[in-house]
């Protein structure tokens, strides 16, 4: 996984609540046997106005003029701008693929789902928490301000606004430590290889069924 | 000091060990692998030359793109036309041959949805932790079993370690107070959850559910209800375990045998919360106001009683939420206060995870009995879960009953629920849906989904509208 410390990127504006990992990844595309590639076809219903299947070649698709990612002043954003409960429903982690993919580092929203949130992280995406407030105003900062940029701090915790604002969240300790880092979880897990030995010998006198 | 929760004591018991800052290596009993979420975790583990740490604890199949066309139409038998999705079967074949991981493969009568064959074969065992890389892994909260879904990244993590990092979840209650009313089905409480505290109001909490409502439930229609546990945004849903946990497990292949069942049994009689327990959030919904519900929007919180209307986004005052039902009635192609009963529907999907088992087979038989699937319903598909729900199903007849009134009957496998193989909506087709997604695209791009019970989808087939099941009798 590659480390994350800092980055300045250019902010894009995702105004819907509830954006689901369908809506992120359409199923057609969880077929894939490999990792990377999704992210041409992240946001696929929405960003093309035909239909997208696997394997076609998506340079020659109509895009949805409408569609946000699609506007020229938001060419090669990396962080994203989302609301309340972005990433909610199927668990696939094709959702953070496409969105890594494509180039997304940060998401910043007031809320995410669980599983989608814990799979940013493995993937070596930041999901930030801010206040709804706070986010709504970054929503018309954004929409005011053509390049609007953020600058992310991981170590220090901080999103710099372009005025030189400074915008704490928080971040488990951790998940920092992995992200900045870039440790692999599976890795640090075979640490522990003796504790793992001494659970399954104790469980397998209590509930031996289990085995 | 204040009493467990069922939680609590299903996550103390399977804590390996616990970090300065609170985060658990959570030993997993349980790992339930199918085609989608699983090949870029293998081929991490052999990138790796690591092994799986458990192998017996794994158990896999393949249900999201197998066909479920009959064989007589040219179905599996001929394998999986698409190439795509043949090879990701395939794969899983082929890391299942090479780890030595038991696989109902798609000609085995055990296959089905992993949801669907795990409990049937007593694979879900009662003080288990079980995972899947698939979010409705909740559904096996319903025997008192500790369930969620994970990512691939974490997939890989289980098979390697048999462990996940993790940190617990809060603890909430819902409480179906009293009991529900004639008609009134498992999968009409937990939309009628949903629609009480959102898709997110469960969000960082692991839902316990209880109360009369609950407890009156057989072990198939807790499942309905802990499978949408993660479309109110909680990870985990679970059931106190009882008398009929113990009754549904018993005697199951995978089930514990002679000297080993009876202190089994002695361990799950403890699973369930402490009278003294704490939860941090409780809701009580009030059972005899719980009806038929459908849902009319693109969440499953936009949901209403079928006697209903849709609701009128010039109501809401929350101006973000307004604007959500805006998009959600121009998607859905609805206006505003329209009487749910009045909707007509162009194809009915009985089946997914929430609802094929047999005994929603059961109740959408009841109700298309001796009726015909009416004349502007263009396809009505009955899907049972597994190849051994099929089965029963038709020793029972079912099947003659669904064919006759006009369904059809298909092969096992999560089909329409997410349309991952031919099973799918055309742009603008509305579908009565026992499943449990009615996400924008998700049964097939521009498709309009309805989620409802089994018995609702049938009466709706029938009936060609949506219509109370409870009118339509017997
Ligand atoms: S039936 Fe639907 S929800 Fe269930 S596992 Fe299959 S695709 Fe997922």
């Amino acid at each position: 996984m590659e480390k994350f410390e800092k980055m300045t990127g250019l902010v894009a504006p995702m105004d819907r609540s509830n954006v689901d990992t369908d809506a992120i990844i359409p199923k057609q595309f969880l077929k894939s046997i490999k990792r990377s590639g999704f992210g041409p076809n992240l946001f696929d219903e929405w960003r093309y106005l035909d239909h997208g299947e696997p394997g076609i070649d998506n340079s020659v698709r109509p895009l949805n003029p409408d569609f946000v990612l699609n506007q020229p002043r938001y060419q090669g954003a990396s962080i994203l701008l989302a609301r309340e409960n972005f990433g909610c429903g199927s668990s696939r982690e094709h959702a953070p693929w496409a969105l890594l993919d494509y180039g997304f580092r940060v998401i910043i929203a007031p809320s995410y789902a669980d599983i989608f949130f814990n799979n940013c992280f493995k993937n070596g995406i930041l999901p930030i928490v801010l206040d709804a407030q706070v986010v709504d105003g970054l929503f018309q900062a954004v929409a005011a301000n053509e390049g609007y940029a953020l600058s992310v701090d991981l170590e220090a915790q901080t999103v710099i606004t372009p005025d030189g604002k400074s915008i704490a969240f928080d971040v488990e300790e951790f998940r920092q430590h992995c992200l900045l880092n870039g440790l692999d979880d599976i890795g640090l897990t075979l640490q522990h290889v003796d504790d793992i030995r001494v659970y399954e010998t104790r469980r397998k006198q209590e509930a031996p069924w289990l085995f | 000091m204040a009493g467990k929760t069922l939680y609590d004591k299903l996550w103390d018991a399977h804590v390996v060990r616990t970090q300065d800052d609170g985060t658990c290596l959570l030993y997993i009993d349980r790992h339930l692998v199918h085609e989608v979420t699983s090949p870029q975790a293998f081929e991490g583990l052999r990138l790796a030359g690591r092994k799986p740490w458990r192998v017996a604890a794994n158990l896999a199949t393949p249900d999201h793109n197998v066909p479920t066309t009959p064989p007589e139409n040219g179905g599996r038998a001929q394998g999986i036309t698409d190439p795509v999705a043949r090879l990701q079967v395939e794969t899983l074949d082929n890391n299942c041959d090479e780890f030595g991981i038991t696989e109902f493969k798609m000609d085995d009568i055990r296959q089905g949805i992993v949801h669907v064959i795990s409990p049937e074969q007593g694979a879900t065992l009662p003080g288990m932790t079980l995972v899947c890389g698939d979010s409705h892994t909740s559904t096996h909260g319903a025997l008192g079993a500790l369930a969620h879904g994970i990512g691939t990244s974490e997939v890989e993590h289980v098979l390697a370690t048999q462990c996940l990092i993790q940190r617990k979840s809060k603890n909430m209650l819902v409480s179906i107070d009293g009991a529900v009313g004639a008609g009134v089905t498992a999968k009409d409480i937990v939309l009628a959850v949903i629609g009480e505290i959102g898709t997110a109001g469960g969000t960082g909490y692991a839902i316990e559910f209880g109360g009369k409502g609950i407890r009156d439930l057989s072990i198939e229609g807790r499942m309905t209800v802990c499978n949408m546990a993660i479309e109110g945004g909680a990870r985990a849903g679970m059931v106190a375990v009882d008398q009929k946990t113990i009754d549904y497990v018993k005697g199951r292949p995978y089930a514990p045998t002679d000297g080993q069942w009876e202190m089994a049994v002695a361990a799950w009689r403890e699973l369930h919360s402490d009278d003294d327990a704490q939860f941090d959030h409780v809701v009580h919904i009030n059972g005899a106001d719980i009806q038929p519900q459908v849902t009319w929007g693109t969440s499953p919180e936009m949901v209403v009683p079928v006697d209903g209307r849709v609701p009128d986004p010039a109501q809401q005052d929350d101006a973000v939420k307004a604007d959500g039902m805006r998009a959600a009635l121009v998607y859905m192609g609805l206006e505003a206060n329209t009487p749910i009963n009045t909707i007509s529907i162009d194809k009915a999907f009985i089946g997914s995870c929430t609802n094929s088992r047999i005994e929603d087979l059961r109740a959408a038989a009841v109700v298309a009995k001796g009726r015909k699937v009416a004349d502007n319903v263009k396809l009505a598909m009955v899907v049972p879960g597994s190849g051994l729900v099929k089965a029963q199903a038709e020793k029972e007849g079912l099947d003659k009953i669904f064919i006759d009134a006009g369904f059809e009957w298909r092969e096992p496998g999560c089909s329409m629920c997410l349309a991952m193989n031919a099973d799918k909506l055309e742009p603008g087709e509305r579908c009565a849906s026992t499943s449990n997604r009615n996400f924008e695209g998700r049964q097939g791009q521009g498709g309009r989904t309805h989620l409802v019970s089994p018995a609702m989808a049938a009466a709706a087939a029938v009936a060609g509208h949506f219509v109370d099941v409870r009118e339509i009798g017997e």
